[in-house]
């Protein structure tokens, strides 16, 4: 299958501090990806560059054979892309249907001067919204929901709703910034199973995660990220085997715990 | 629009149609005109500061802007007061594009020392007298009033009474195209700038682009404001246009309650009515602001009339209990 996102020679610097040094992987479409590192390993800024939030210092990010790395988070959104966020980025001031309503805005039309008057036009726009939201909040398990304010949701339900949210964009690539984290076993194993749905949508996911059980347990390809570098790339089974990675996740940690004891 | 905001409206216009029946002493009702003038700015401000999260204390110089040029072109210039109004309506939003383009880049208190700058500046360029347009500290005098074909079938008994339908029934129809607007895809994307900006774009939200909408918004209505407040004073100086006026109208939005239209009407209003009848203390309004925007902040940062009514519910919710521990005691004793 064809690559829909090729990530080329990425680099961004922070000041000194390198975040991603001269990253290449490419992402075919309608696989599910997994990125997988430590700590401060370059996974999220890796995101912020693709929905572009943040400018890359070099390098490309070719998006279904177009470079998108330096437009607008926005135009980006429009492009196709859309993500989640690791610390839960829900608008607190809205309910959890008007936060899936949001994500329809990039796909809608009506402006500032037309919103003010209800033509049958705007009010037909505002229906097809609504029930696209609904729609998107009963395939995420949210439906009864729908009124509340999105803050007073518990955090596993706000993690939905920021799926919704993203899904209510139509994107062709949805980035997940760990959508486990904070969730118990079986909260981790239904957003496992939600993200095999999305797939079978036809999207392509990208997921970003330290849940080791669902990234081996829903990933195609996994990659593997360690200072910004990429040290490993496969499936789920030659990765975990592979000796830079054991050594990034268990290696290091063991010299460390000995080098304290002595 | 929501079945509880028509029925608001249609309450509102209703009582607003016979209070000039219950005042018969026109200074009452000129309260109630400088009310209606006020919720027009703080419909807007309420939208650009609650709906989208941004902070602006510069629409005194908004205000001056409207009431300054359709001052001058009515008086100078020989302009009837409308087309002067549609004039500086155009000329408030070209500013507003020139002070909010670059202005709006920047966040919270840096946002607010720049539309502060602002409404220092116009402030300063009406006390100078540029051309000898605004006829420096001491104004300009003669501006039309409002036209007396608007008698409104007759109802209308006095100039004052022609004033006050005039405004508010622009402040009705005003409330009707807003209440639209925050209830529709630009009014959920303001919001969620507010919510969060970062998701907003990622979301696909043009952020930089409603927020200089917002702000253009709500300098458009803060100019109107500014032209009928010229031609209902017929006497425009520069002195009610300082930074204690911006203040003013943030103190006003923050009573009513930022995230709500009909908050901006309500903390018009009453901090409109409770200044007039506290003239005495005019010299401490800022001080009356001030300490309005501390306490609303801290104990009701809803707003006093939404957070009043919650702790009122809350309070309401305890009570049953109590009564009916009471009434198990007194049970018991029988």
């Amino acid at each position: 299958m064809d690559a829909i996102l090729q990530v080329v020679s990425l680099r961004k610097n922070f000041g000194g501090v390198v975040a991603l040094d001269d990253l290449s992987f490419e992402v075919r479409e309608g696989q599910i990806k997994s990125v997988i590192g430590p700590n401060g390993a370059g996974k999220t800024t890796l995101f912020n560059i693709i929905s572009g939030l943040y400018p890359p210092t070099s390098g490309q990010v070719e998006f279904r054979a177009k470079d998108i790395a330096r437009l607008a988070p926005h135009v980006v959104a429009r492009r196709g892309i859309s993500r989640t966020f690791q610390n839960l980025q829900v608008f607190a001031n809205m309910s959890v249907l008007e936060n899936v309503m949001v994500g329809r805005h990039c796909r809608t039309t009506v402006g500032l001067l037309r919103s003010a008057v209800k033509f049958p036009r705007v009010l037909r726009e505002e229906r097809l919204i609504k029930s696209t939201a609904m729609e998107l909040l009963s395939f995420v398990g949210l439906e009864d929901s729908a009124h509340r304010g999105a803050a007073t949701l518990p955090f596993g339900k706000q993690r939905l709703v920021e799926i919704a949210r993203a899904l209510a964009t139509d994107p062709k690539l949805l980035l997940l910034d760990e959508p486990a984290s904070g969730l118990n076993v079986r909260e981790t194993e239904e957003v496992g199973r939600l993200i095999q749905k999305i797939r079978d949508m036809g999207k392509t996911v990208v997921v970003v995660e330290h849940d080791m059980s669902l990234v081996m347990g829903i990933s195609e390809e996994v990659l593997v990220l360690d200072h910004g570098r990429r040290i490993a790339e496969g499936s789920p089974r030659e990765v975990q085997k592979h000796p830079e990675v054991l050594r990034v996740y268990l290696g290091e940690d063991i010299e460390h715990a000995e080098g304290t004891k002595s | 629009m929501t079945k509880q905001n028509a029925i608001a409206l249609a309450v509102l216009a209703l009582v607003l149609l016979f209070i000039p029946r219950l005042f018969e002493n026109p200074y009452h009702l000129g309260v109630l005109v400088w009310c209606g003038i006020y919720s027009l700015v703080c419909m807007g401000l309420s939208l650009f500061m609650g709906y989208c999260g941004q902070i602006s204390l510069g629409h005194a110089g908004f205000c001056a802007l409207g009431a300054y040029i359709s001052g001058i072109l009515t008086t100078k210039a020989g302009f009837a007061p409308f087309p002067a109004l549609v004039v500086a309506l155009i000329a408030s939003l070209v500013v507003a594009l020139a002070v909010g383009l670059p202005a709006l880049r920047l966040r919270g208190h840096y946002l607010a020392m720049a539309t502060l700058g602002f409404g220092v500046i116009v402030y300063v360029v009406g006390n100078a007298n540029p051309f000898g347009l605004t006829g420096g500290p001491s104004g300009l005098t003669g501006i039309p009033g409002l036209s007396h074909e608007f008698s409104f079938f007759g109802l209308i008994r006095n100039e004052e009474e022609r004033w006050y339908y005039f405004v508010w029934a622009i402040v009705l129809v005003l409330m009707v195209l807003l209440l639209n607007v925050v209830n529709s895809r630009i009014g959920r994307a303001l919001k969620s700038i507010h919510g969060s900006d970062t998701a907003a774009k990622a979301m696909g939200v043009n952020t930089a682009k409603y927020k200089v909408e917002a702000f253009l918004l709500s300098a458009a209505l803060a100019s109107v404001a500014g032209s009928f407040y010229a031609h209902y004073v017929r006497f425009v100086n520069p002195e009610p246009f300082g930074l204690a006026f911006s203040i003013h109208l943030v103190t006003m939005v923050v009573i009513g309650g930022m995230t709500n239209l009909w908050g901006a009407i309500a903390g018009a209003s009453v901090l409109t009515v409770l200044t007039e009848y506290f003239r005495v203390f005019k010299d401490y309004r800022l001080l009356f602001d001030g300490l309005i925007l501390v306490v609303i902040m801290l104990a009701f940062p809803e707003g006093l009339f939404v957070g009043m009514a919650k702790k009122l519910t809350a309070a309401v919710r305890r009570t049953p209990v109590r009564a009916q521990a009471v009434a198990g005691a007194s049970g018991k004793k029988a």
